[in-house]
Order: C-alpha cells, then sequence, then structure tokens
C-alpha cells in the first residue's frame, strides 16, 4: 500500500485530528506514517491542511505533490487542491456544505454529506469521524477494529464520553459510503 | 526500545532530551519551535527539573550557562532569530568550556522572515554561530526518530568535549509527526564532571572552582584557543557521521543533502533511477564536523559527473561540498528559499540540466 492524502478544510471541522487519528491507526497496524501539517498563522475559520502518508515502504518526503486521495471539507479546499489529486486517485468532498464539482473528470469522486449526516448523530463536532469512516470503507486504509483502539487510547479522562459518539461516526460514514458507492 | 508513539517532532525532541537525563530547560517562544518549551514546561516539573521561561533569548541562554557550570545537563531551544540573540553567551559557554545542548528548528529568514522550514542557518551553525574562533558540533536529524536519537548523542557529545552541541532541524522536522521509539539512557561512560563549580566540598582537590571566559593576559587566552583547537581537532577525528544512500559503483550524479531536503533527493533519487539516471546522496549527519574525507573519495574515484547540493538556501553547504571535492568534479547547486521546500520535479529538471 501507498497512500498519500490530503485532508482540509476549515480550522474546526477536525482536519488535523483526522490525519492524525488515522496515521496513528495505520502505524498501529505497522505501516510507515508520516504527518505533516500546514502551520501558518491559521485561526478558527480559516483553512488548514495535513499531508498523511501511508506506506508499506520507508517514505521519503512527507511532502505530498501528488495525492492519491484528497479530502476536501469546503469549497477553498476543493479549489485549491484538486489539481493535486493522481489520475484514478479519489476525491472526497463535503457535498453538505461544497456546492460546486470538481473540474478533474480523471479521478474517483465520492460525495458525503458529512455535516447531514452528523446531524441525525446529534453533533456537528464529529464530521471528521463521518468521512474517515467513508474513507476506510473505500480503501480500506485500516480496519474499524483499529481505529476504535485508537479512539479508546486518544479519548482519555473527561473526553472517554466522546467514545461512542466517534464509533457512531464512524459506522455511519461507512454505511453511507456502502450504500451509495462500491469500494 | 519501547511502544512505537506517533508524535510530533518538537515533542518527540523534548522527550528525548529528559530521557538523556536533561533536567533543566531555559528559554524564550518562538514559531515553529514552541511545542519544546510548551512540553518541558508540562513534563519537567513532574519528572523533577525546572523549565522556567525568561524574559528573552539573552537571558535564557546565560540561564543555561550558569546550569552548565553546575555540571546539570541543561538544554534551550529557539528558531533563527532566537538563536542570534543567543550567540553571545554561546561564545562564554564555549570560552568557559561547558556542555549544553542546543536546538534551533530553523525558519525562514533574513530577519523576522517567516515561520516556514528552511535551512538558511548553515553557515550560522557551522561556521562558529558567535565570535571567538569556535565551533559547535551540529547534529542534522533527517525524521523524527532520527531527531530522538540524536538528542541523547548531543547530551552525551556536549559532556564528553565540554562543548555546546547544536541539533539543526527545521520547521518541518519541527511540526511532522512519525512514528518514535524511545531508548533509554546511554548511560556512556563520561568523564566525571570535576570542573563543575558545585562547592569546595565536592571538588575532589577541595579547591573552588571558577567558570570564566575572561583571560586578561594573551599567554593565557592562547592557551585556552590551543586547548579548544585540541578538542576540535579530536572531534573532526572521531565524531563524523553520515549516511549514504545508492552510491553504488554505477553513478552518473552524486547528490549531498542534509535533514528535511534529503529526503526530497531520496525521493528525486528513485525517479531518476526509473528514467535511466543513476543517482546516489551523500547525507551529512553531522554538518560540523563535516563529512570532509568521504566526498574527497568519492570526489576521487567515482563515475558521478557532477555533484549537486541540494539545500533550503541560497547556497551554504555547497561551499564546504566544494572543499571537499577539491577542484576534482563539478559542483552545482540548487536551492529555494525563503520557507519554500524545493519539489521534486524542479530538482530532477535541474539535474537533467547540467547531465
Amino acid at each position: 500500500m501507498h497512500e498519500e492524502i490530503i485532508i482540509s478544510g476549515f480550522g474546526g471541522q477536525g482536519v488535523m485530528l483526522l490525519g492524525k487519528f488515522l496515521s496513528e491507526a495505520a502505524m498501529e497496524e505497522n505501516k510507515q506514517v508520516s504527518w505533516l501539517p500546514s502551520y501558518g498563522p491559521e485561526m478558527r475559520g480559516g483553512t488548514a491542511n495535513c499531508h498523511v502518508i501511508i506506506s508499506d515502504e520507508p517514505i521519503a518526503s512527507p511532502v505530498i505533490v501528488e495525492s492519491t486521495m484528497l479530502v476536501a471539507m469546503n469549497r477553498p479546499s476543493l479549489e485549491k487542491f484538486q489539481k493535486t489529486i493522481k489520475k484514478g486517485g479519489a476525491l472526497f468532498i463535503n457535498s453538505s456544505i461544497i456546492d460546486i464539482d470538481t473540474d478533474r473528470s480523471d479521478v474517483i469522486v465520492y460525495k458525503i454529506p458529512v455535516n447531514d449526516i452528523a446531524s441525525k448523530i446529534g453533533s456537528q463536532k464529529i464530521i471528521n469521524m463521518v468521512m474517515c469512516g467513508a474513507m476506510i470503507q473505500a480503501k480500506k486504509l485500516v480496519s474499524i477494529d483499529t481505529m476504535i483502539n485508537v479512539f479508546k487510547e486518544n479519548l482519555t479522562g473527561s473526553k472517554e464520553k466522546f467514545i461512542d459518539l466517534n464509533i457512531a461516526a464512524l459506522k455511519e460514514g461507512m454505511k453511507y459510503f456502502s450504500e451509495n458507492y462500491k469500494s | 526500545m519501547g511502544k512505537k508513539i506517533l508524535m510530533k517532532g518538537n515533542e518527540a525532541v523534548a522527550e528525548a532530551a529528559i530521557r538523556a537525563n536533561c533536567r533543566f530547560f531555559f528559554g524564550y517562544p518562538i514559531t515553529p519551535q514552541n511545542e519544546i518549551p510548551e512540553y518541558m514546561s508540562r513534563e519537567l516539573p513532574k519528572r523533577g527539573g525546572v523549565y522556567l521561561q525568561a524574559e528573552a533569548e539573552f537571558a535564557a541562554i546565560n540561564m543555561i550557562y550558569g546550569a552548565a557550570g553546575s555540571g546539570a545537563r541543561v538544554m534551550t531551544s529557539s528558531s533563527s532569530p532566537g538563536i542570534s540573540l543567543m550567540a553571545e553567551g554561546i561564545s562564554y559557554i564555549i570560552g568557559a568550556q561547558l556542555p549544553c545542548v542546543l536546538v534551533n528548528m530553523v525558519r525562514g529568514g533574513p530577519g523576522l522572515g517567516n515561520i516556514a522550514p528552511a535551512q538558511s542557518d548553515y553557515n550560522q551553525a557551522v561556521k562558529g554561530t558567535t565570535h571567538g574562533d569556535v565551533h559547535l558540533i551540529v547534529l542534522a536529524p533527517s525524521s523524527i526518530q532520527e531527531a530522538v536519537d540524536l538528542m541523547y548523542d548531543a547530551f552525551d557529545l556536549a559532556d564528553l568535549y565540554r562543548n555546546p552541541v547544536l541539533v539543526l532541524g527545521d520547521g518541518m522536522i519541527g511540526q511532522m509527526m512519525e512514528p518514535v521509539e524511545f531508548k533509554e539512557a546511554t548511560n556512556k561512560k563520561l568523564p566525571p564532571k570535576t570542573w563543575a563549580a558545585t562547592g569546595t566540598r565536592n571538588s575532589p582537590d577541595g579547591k573552588r572552582r571558577i567558570i570564566n571566559s575572561l583571560f586578561m593576559e594573551p599567554e593565557d587566552l592562547e592557551s585556552l584557543n590551543l586547548a579548544l583547537q585540541k578538542k576540535y581537532k579530536e572531534v573532526v577525528e572521531k565524531e563524523v557521521r553520515y549516511e549514504l544512500y545508492k552510491m553504488d559503483s554505477k553513478l552518473d550524479v552524486i547528490f549531498t543533502a542534509y535533514g528535511t531536503t534529503s529526503r526530497i533527493v531520496k525521493y528525486v533519487i528513485k525517479k531518476l533511477e526509473e528514467e535511466g539516471i543513476h543517482a546516489g546522496l551523500i547525507r551529512p549527519i553531522t554538518l560540523w564536523p563535516f563529512p570532509q574525507q568521504i566526498i574527497g573519495e568519492y570526489a576521487s574515484n567515482s563515475s558521478a559527473k557532477a555533484f549537486v547540493s541540494v539545500e533550503m538556501s541560497s547556497g551554504q553547504m555547497v561551499e564546504d561540498v566544494r572543499l571537499s571535492v577539491n577542484g576534482k568534479k563539478p559542483v552545482y547547486f540548487y536551492g529555494r528559499t525563503g520557507g519554500i521546500v524545493p519539489e521534486p520535479k524542479e530538482i530532477i529538471s535541474y539535474v537533467k540540466s547540467i547531465l
């Protein structure tokens, strides 16, 4: 496996954490991983992104030039990064808030309305994990059990109560993907 | 080795320092290395140490001077402009022959520049950093695991040679996350710190210890300089480190790159291979002492047509590469500045243009 994933969105949508959890899960499955954040003067409401590489081989450069997957959680992210996707790569669009189409016709597009799915679960804070569910269902990046372990390791103390919410988000994302797309 | 943990470079460097028995941290915040002081402020008090945020870099380096004089393992970290502010104190520490570890997560310059990764402080790091005919031992990690491993070595080398050791990273090494494993402290056999100013009761000869870098008699000061140079000669003989990557027999071109850019170059080498161009990399791990000899050997014996130094600067390490190659082959340079990380395709087309 060699996936180069750009995850991008508004500050507050949890794109950094999505990348971190995914990297951690892949690490636990003995993959080589790197996580590189954009760390400019970011602020809530601004855009933020991270580059995640998951590979069977040692990772040379942590900077992604050509992505195999792009996760666009908002419109500016789609506009900025769609050109980086490799031909035949995967594009995950947060179709709840992105009202334009990609101008790439040579990539596989998955439209996941993560905000709407999250509303049904009852929290907007877990849109990142809804997207994560769709991603792992599509690409078998990591197993759901490993992902759940990562939740348990990271959400401790006062955050422990959010484990179930995150698991629900992950499962709803997976479910939406299987009902609408083929992996 | 313990369990693998996914950690940010800055935090991993801080944790490694604590595990290497560093118990004192003095510093002043600056991006992109703030997670180091943040981690230290949280962890050191819990683990029997002292974290203190100084009022400025100038104060921080002089706190380092004091703590080092007492024989403690002590460190500071900063980024480019902050290191410049520490320069005077670093010379005093070298003059007093005290050990300490400095970390510079380099950002784009000059001036306040920006907070993106750069390698524009190479000359500052290896050409003395400060006044007075001196050297720092400079270690340049290219991954988070290597940054962790080098932190242990940095403290050992500092104690062994009684000289500051600088770990030279950049914004990317500081900010990215990779899996790391921490080893236990090295417990390397090191000379006892009989020079430490810990009171006459603790000194072996019962005499007081004076920590000083002021020597008014020229003969005395020259003696100090000769002692420093003797030490530096030993460092050059014993401590050079480098990595050879794909340095096989049928080379067309040899890259030199360190830290973050060496990773980009490794990717470039793979891509060039696909097009039938054989390239290898000599990656200095110690920037001072510089791996002059091995570069010289390849300059004499390899089939490569040229050397190319790739840096995030306008061309600094390339000067040391030229000195090492010593006219035996052409030496070219490709670099980007201002916090821009060069893209593989730029390097590839540059290499094709010179071959």
